[in-house]
């Protein structure tokens, strides 16, 4: 079945895979930052809990406005998936609506962590404040730099297809695209879990 | 030629056994109603220490929801699914130790 969809989307390559090199790199990479994350995920954890000072994560999280910001990451990785559909269809008109709405919900997202970092801020939590400073800063502004990154690639993609760069038979630029978005979206999916629900849940601190 | 390949691509779509755009919507739905669990379970201090392995089983089905339909790694080769699983227990592995390294479990 699978490499049967292969060979419908043209990626059986002359490769010693059989796979588009392209794509074979980009599931390294995000393998590879698995990895990254883990280990800032796993820092945070170690920390967590030993801070000399506050402001502590009880006393700055707000859950119901993160759980918001979730929910818009989430449905921005729908809008992603529903582009690359819409122009492996042909449909390069509804590609742009998806893309463009994908870029604008991860901006919203990093309208919220902007807002959050900025109420954090003025709650006397800095990068240097204390332990958990550090690590949550350091854990969520790689996130946040990640999403980033992946706007401006959404939006140069956008863009892109104006000036007829993208059309039906280059779906595989999206799709990198579309693969680094997701993995984006599962990244905050485990940080959501770890380090705000898990951060001030009473029975755990 | 851009017709031509508009063409191909939407024939390919048909028969490629990728998910239609409603069954994306529907995963979006799922995704959406465990993230409103989460948060309504996280609500239930009578759990204690009980929320961990809900929220931690919670949390990995939404991760495989997303990377099996949206990342399309149930319908891709799986030399990708190893690639990527390959890194993820590398990442557990690399966390399990430095968490075991500073003593976390102890």
């Amino acid at each position: 079945m699978a490499e049967a969809t292969a060979a419908i989307h043209g990626e059986h390559e002359e490769t010693s895979t059989g796979l588009n090199n392209r794509k074979l790199l980009m599931w390294a990479f995000l393998g590879s930052d698995c990895m990254f994350f883990g280990t800032l995920i796993a820092t945070y954890v170690v920390y967590q809990g030993k801070s000399l000072k506050g402001p502590f994560p009880i006393d700055v999280f707000n859950i119901p406005i993160t759980s918001v910001s979730t929910f818009v990451l989430l449905m921005s990785s729908m809008s992603m998936v529903l582009a690359y559909a819409a122009l492996r269809q042909g449909n390069v008109k509804s590609f742009r609506i998806w893309i463009f709405s994908t870029a604008f919900l991860g901006m919203t997202f990093l309208g919220f962590q902007v807002f959050e970092f900025r109420d954090f801020v003025h709650e006397g939590l800095t990068l240097k404040t204390n332990l958990f400073g550090t690590t949550f800063f350091t854990l969520t502004g790689l996130h946040g730099a990640h999403v980033t990154l992946g706007v401006i690639w959404l939006l140069s993609l956008g863009f892109h297809s104006f000036k007829g760069g993208i059309t039906p038979d280059k779906h595989l630029d999206v799709d990198l695209a579309a693969l680094y978005w997701h993995f984006v979206d599962v990244v905050w999916i485990i940080i959501f879990t770890v380090v705000y629900l898990f951060g001030v849940f009473p029975g755990i601190n | 030629m851009a017709q031509e390949s508009g063409t191909e691509a939407q024939g390919a779509a048909v028969h490629s056994g990728h998910p239609t755009p409603f069954t994306y919507f529907k995963v979006a739905m799922t995704l959406s109603i465990i993230t409103a669990v989460e948060v309504g379970i996280f609500y239930i201090e009578d759990l204690g220490k009980g929320i961990i392995p809900i929220l931690v089983v919670l949390s990995a089905a939404k991760f495989a929801l997303v990377a099996m339909f949206y990342m399309h790694l149930r319908y891709d080769s799986r030399i990708f699914t190893g690639m990527f699983v390959g890194g993820i227990a590398l990442a557990i592995s690399v966390t399990l130790a430095i968490l075991g390294l500073f003593q976390f479990f102890v």
